[in-house]
């Protein structure tokens, strides 16, 4: 409330909206600007060699490291070599995931056998796990697909229970009653229902396989974009070192578009 | 087809072993072509009831009896339920041919009935909206028309307008009454709005509230078609106020006892 007093003497209060500074405002512009700003500023701090280049090479020449590696195209091998792990990992851990999560949602004994297991696996951090699998699987490509894919199946599979917990029981009830079974009712319930939730499983699991493609090429590797991080900071060539960093921030970037854009494809009941 | 609704008693017992009676003794049929209203106060055991009828709930004692020669091609019962339970992610359309589907109809045939079904509620120009795009009248409609498509012995609805504001609720009174004289179904239609009791059934059930018994059966001796102007006629009023005598002192009960 404002109290003035106006000519006529009348004592008055106006009501404010009180909630006016949770109105938040959009600045577009804002964002786009201080990101160049930031390059500017680290270029010129770089230029001014303020920071030696070892530490701190100027963004114009990552940049142009980054191209002559595209020409040579061996940043395409090295790409290509993650993204195949990434890949094969993600696709078994999904296809696991979701037919496991399905499993243990929808039926009592699976539910009573798989819990406690994925409760007592879940919280070991995946890359501590990566030691025993080379010795099973050796150190070629499969003990890598296989962190990536036991890193990724949890988060999915715990998002798919979750969904199939939460499946509206009344959305049953009436596929019963219109002459639905129990498989179909899996199929033309539960499955359209957890599709949001597998989208969302789908999302924190591209980041955990980022995270570790990244590890696993680390420490045992000849290509990928671990790998060639890794050599390139042995070597004391930053801006390769940074080549690498780019590319994954992008390729974050990318998988977050990507599924957006199926999410939509995939959902249009959804808004 | 007769329904007989034979000595029907539902006691739940919840995890600590504690019993709650929540349906005394149910007994009534209801005729081939009939519009059955049951009516009573909150927490009467209506919908409880209604479930049983439907097999989406088990009775502790009696049974219900589709009397008559039987038939693999209709299904015994299809429900409109209170909140719509329409599939978010099927069209209008596809959610009309749910129940078609399951029963392995030809496409083509889907469609037919489909279409029927959606010029009788009125749902034209509606076809490819999904259930987010439409109001609640609207998806009550589509609700209807889903149920009416599969063609049961028996439509069940469960205070299928009670999500509606006041006033689609008291036009969907009226097109309800349309549709079904038009149709004829067999009909047992649970309300705690007895109004909408008189106004829509041939018979209307009277419950008491929990445990829930049959307080009083009464038929509606009102013309039809029925529409606006009954509201207004002495006989429909005196129907309601019959009725509230039955339920006025359990509604009151009802709504004082605690927890």
């Amino acid at each position: 409330m404002r109290r003035e007093v106006d000519q006529s003497m009348n004592e008055k209060a106006i009501v404010q909206d009180k909630t006016y500074f949770l109105q938040m405002k959009e600045h577009p512009w804002l964002s786009v600007a201080s990101f160049i700003a930031i390059l500017l500023l680290w270029e010129w701090v770089s230029r001014m060699a303020w920071v030696p280049p070892l530490f701190l090479p100027a963004p114009s020449s990552i940049l142009s490291e980054g191209w002559t590696m595209v020409k040579t195209g061996i940043i395409f091998k090295h790409i290509f070599s993650s993204l195949t792990r990434i890949l094969w990992g993600f696709v078994i851990a999904c296809s696991f995931g979701i037919m496991v999560g399905i499993l243990i949602g929808f039926f009592s004994i699976p539910e009573a056998v798989g819990n406690p297991i994925i409760a007592a696996t879940f919280p070991i951090p995946k890359i501590a796990i990566l030691p025993l699998l080379i010795l099973w699987l050796g150190i070629g490509e499969m003990s890598k697909v296989a962190v990536i894919a036991l890193g990724v199946f949890f988060p999915m599979v715990i998002n798919v229970y979750t969904g199939v917990k939460n499946v509206d029981p009344l959305l049953i009830k009436a596929a019963l009653s219109l002459g639905s079974n129990r498989t179909r009712i899996i199929r033309k319930v539960i499955l359209p229902s957890i599709l949001p939730m597998i989208f969302a499983g789908m999302k924190l699991g591209i980041g955990i396989a980022l995270l570790l493609v990244v590890a696993a090429e680390m420490v045992a590797a000849d290509a990928g974009i671990g790998f060639m991080i890794l050599t390139a900071a042995d070597l004391m060539q930053t801006k390769k070192l940074m080549v690498g960093l780019i590319i994954l921030s992008l390729l974050g970037i990318f998988f977050n578009w990507l599924f957006q854009k199926l999410e939509r494809i995939f959902i249009p009941w959804k808004q | 087809m007769k329904v007989l609704i034979d000595h029907i008693s539902k006691v739940y017992i919840d995890r600590r072993g504690e019993s709650t009676e929540a349906l005394q003794d149910i007994h009534f049929a209801i005729e081939e072509n009939e519009f059955v209203v049951v009516v009573g106060p909150s927490g009467c055991g209506k919908s409880t009831l209604l479930n049983i009828i439907a097999g989406l709930l088990s009775s502790t004692s009696g049974q219900v009896i589709f009397e008559g020669p039987q038939t693999d091609s209709k299904p015994h019962t299809a429900v409109v339920f209170q909140d719509f339970a329409l599939f978010p992610w099927r069209t209008v359309l596809k959610n009309i041919v749910y129940g078609l589907e399951e029963r392995g109809v030809k496409w083509q045939e889907q469609l037919e009935i489909a279409k029927r079904y959606i010029a009788l509620v009125g749902l034209q120009g509606f076809e490819n909206k999904y259930p987010h795009q439409l109001s609640g009248g609207m998806k009550q409609r589509v609700s209807i028309a889903r149920a009416l498509a599969n063609d049961p012995l028996l439509l069940l609805m469960d205070e299928p307008f009670s999500a509606l504001d006041a006033q689609t609720r008291t036009l969907m009174q009226y097109e309800l009454s349309r549709i079904w004289e038009e149709t004829h179904k067999s009909l047992l239609y649970i309300t705690h709005n007895i109004q909408e009791a008189v106004f829509l059934g041939d018979r209307v059930v009277v419950l008491s509230r929990r445990p829930g018994r049959i307080l009083d059966i009464i038929k509606i001796d009102l013309p039809r078609p029925r529409g606006e102007h009954l509201t207004l006629e002495k006989r429909y009023l005196e129907y309601v106020d019959a009725i509230w005598g039955h339920i006025k002192n359990q509604a009151r009960e009802a709504m004082e006892e605690t927890g």
